[in-house]
């Protein structure tokens, strides 16, 4: 169970039983819809922006813990930061789930707990899980696309 | 005490014979993550027995030619290899000729043939085709490709909570307007077994053609498409112990001799020239180009063997097994099966409360098990039931009480990891 246990680490585990921001928001600015048409996995992302910073961010949806407890730490991790600031995110959260395993993360970038997310890079086929919320936040603040999936990026 | 039960069991005479086939499978003896492979993905493909690797071997090392064109010895040899494939499957499925058998990629390409051909001289706008809510994806797109195309309609037969079809309502979508019924056999996400003789017999008194996807009965239960009166029947050699990129379109000769071309190309004519071109009579009509021949000389190997073991004993086995697993399934606090035909073939599958298929999937794939977890390519059936995907474990000959054992305990791991 050891390479297991590096997949589904407590913080992950205790994520999906309780994701964080896991709600509706009433005033969202910014949202859109995830899906991965492989395991159909949903997401939904919103965010309320005002002077370029995220006030607040929540999701909803069903999926697998992966899935659910990346999410529910993209909504703390961002939860207050600037649009540079989260887009910066992304690409370094995308660069570190999509790396070989021992990879070292992009400088300059402090992963905290999302470090815990870096058991998938050992199941290839679980990658697309943890990039999910991810890519939807990305077309929500992107505004031109309002629905993603997985299936468009080859690389994630 | 299960484990007691499972030894008493797999002593019994059945229990030795299957385990003596099952040594012709290597890939059985491999490990994954360490552990045995226990490989209960049987509904996505079967392994391959060693007879059926050795003949695709042979063939590649000493028979290789194309067929149907050389007159060398070589070309020969490889054509009556061939030619006796399209024997044996005829032979096997009950078919009244070989020229009834076209070998096709698979299923799905045997599908989309049959719909397309068919939409040319069968479907006018406002016509219905009907299908069921049990359809694989493969038997549902060609035909709403065809509806496009056409201005036909798809009527669709409801399923009862059971998984079975409901047939009251679904008989009452056949009408003046019905044009062909494509149905599967066997769901390939549940299991049922469908009764196919009403359904075929409502087809035809409607003057309908009746289209049957085999692909996951084929590997579990005899066919006899004389008996059924189907008008097409269709299945792939690689659910079937044999190689992909073999399939089977049964067709009766009455429809196959009227049908136009599918594909053109070489091995389908019998003249060309630019004003006019004839075209070859059945099968060789629907066999454009070089097919896949070592993969039908595979196929009918895998045919041998299947006829070797026996349907009876198969059935045995894979009953003793289902029902076993089905008892064993019971006990999880939290599981659901999803559901629970009248007839079942070797195919289970269930969720638990709180925990993704995808992780189950997941934390059995540590443990050396091989499941499949997703949708398993019939949207709207997990639609039906309210679920995303499933966890779908699909059974074998080949497979054993104790492999069950295995599985049940890796889901009790799972069940206190994510710790409900």
């Amino acid at each position: 169970m050891n390479s297991l246990l590096s997949l589904y680490q407590e913080i992950i585990l205790d994520h999906n039983r309780s994701p964080r921001n896991f709600r509706k928001l009433k005033h969202a600015t910014h949202e859109a819809q995830g899906f991965n048409p492989l395991c159909g996995d949903k997401v939904r992302v919103y965010v309320e922006v005002a002077d370029h910073r995220i006030r607040d961010i929540a999701f909803e949806g069903t999926g697998c813990a992966i899935s659910t407890a990346s999410a529910s730490l993209m909504t703390e991790f961002l939860m207050g930061k600037t649009l540079e600031e989260a887009q910066q995110f992304f690409e370094s959260v995308r660069h570190f789930l999509t790396q070989p395993p021992d990879t070292p993360p992009l400088p300059g970038f402090d992963l905290g707990k999302l470090a815990a997310l870096g058991g998938v890079r050992r199941y290839p086929a679980r990658v697309k899980c943890a990039t999910l919320g991810w890519h939807t936040l990305q077309a929500a603040l992107s505004q031109d696309a309002q629905s993603v999936t997985t299936e468009k990026d080859p690389h994630a | 005490m299960s484990t007691s039960i499972t030894s008493e069991r797999n002593r019994s005479p059945l229990a030795d014979r299957m385990l003596s086939w099952r040594d012709d499978f290597p890939i059985l003896r491999e490990r994954v993550h360490g552990k045995p492979l226990v490989y209960f993905d049987n509904a996505a493909t079967t392994q391959k027995p060693r007879s059926v690797i050795r003949v695709m071997t042979e063939y590649f090392e000493k028979q290789n030619a194309n067929v149907h064109r050389g007159v060398h010895s070589l070309s020969e040899v490889a054509t009556t290899l061939y030619e006796e494939a399209r024997k044996t499957v005829a032979r096997f499925l009950q078919a009244g000729s070989p020229s009834e058998i076209i070998f096709t990629r698979g299923t799905t390409e045997s599908i989309n043939l049959i719909a397309q051909v068919l939409g040319q001289v069968v479907i006018r706008p406002g016509d219905e085709i009907i299908l069921s809510e049990l359809e694989h994806h493969s038997n549902i797109v060609p035909w709403q490709l065809l509806c496009e195309k056409t201005g036909a309609h798809l009527r669709v037969i409801p399923i009862l909570e059971s998984g079975d079809l409901d047939a009251e309502a679904g008989s009452r979508l056949f009408g003046p307007k019905t044009r062909i019924l494509a149905l599967a056999h066997v769901s390939n996400a549940l299991g049922t077994v469908n009764d196919l003789a009403p359904w075929i017999r409502l087809a035809h008194e409607r003057g309908a053609l009746a289209v049957i996807d085999g692909a996951q009965a084929i590997p579990h239960l005899p066919v006899d498409v004389a008996a059924l009166d189907c008008d097409f029947y269709v299945f792939s050699g690689h659910k079937l112990y044999g190689p992909t990129g073999i399939g089977v379109l049964y067709g009766k000769s009455v429809w196959l001799e009227r049908l136009p071309p599918w594909q053109g190309g070489g091995d389908m004519i019998t003249s060309v020239t630019f004003q006019k071109t004839q075209y070859a009579a059945s099968p060789q009509r629907f066999e454009a180009g070089t097919p896949p021949i070592a993969q039908a000389i595979g196929l009918a190997e895998a045919i041998r063997y299947l006829e070797a073991v026996g349907y009876a004993d198969i059935q045995s086995q894979e009953n003793r097994i289902t029902e076993y697993v089905l008892q064993r399934l019971r006990e999880i606090p939290g599981i659901h099966l999803i559901g629970e035909p009248r007839e079942r073939a070797a195919i289970v599958s269930f969720v638990l409360d709180g925990i993704h298929p995808h992780d189950i999937g997941t934390v059995l794939d540590q443990q050396g098990i091989a499941v499949r977890a997703g949708h398993h390519c019939a949207m709207p059936l997990m639609e039906h039931y309210r679920v995303p995907a499933t966890v779908r474990a699909s059974f074998a000959f080949y497979n054993t009480l104790n492999e069950v054992d295995v599985m049940i305990e890796a889901l009790g791991k799972t069940v206190e990891l994510f710790g409900r």
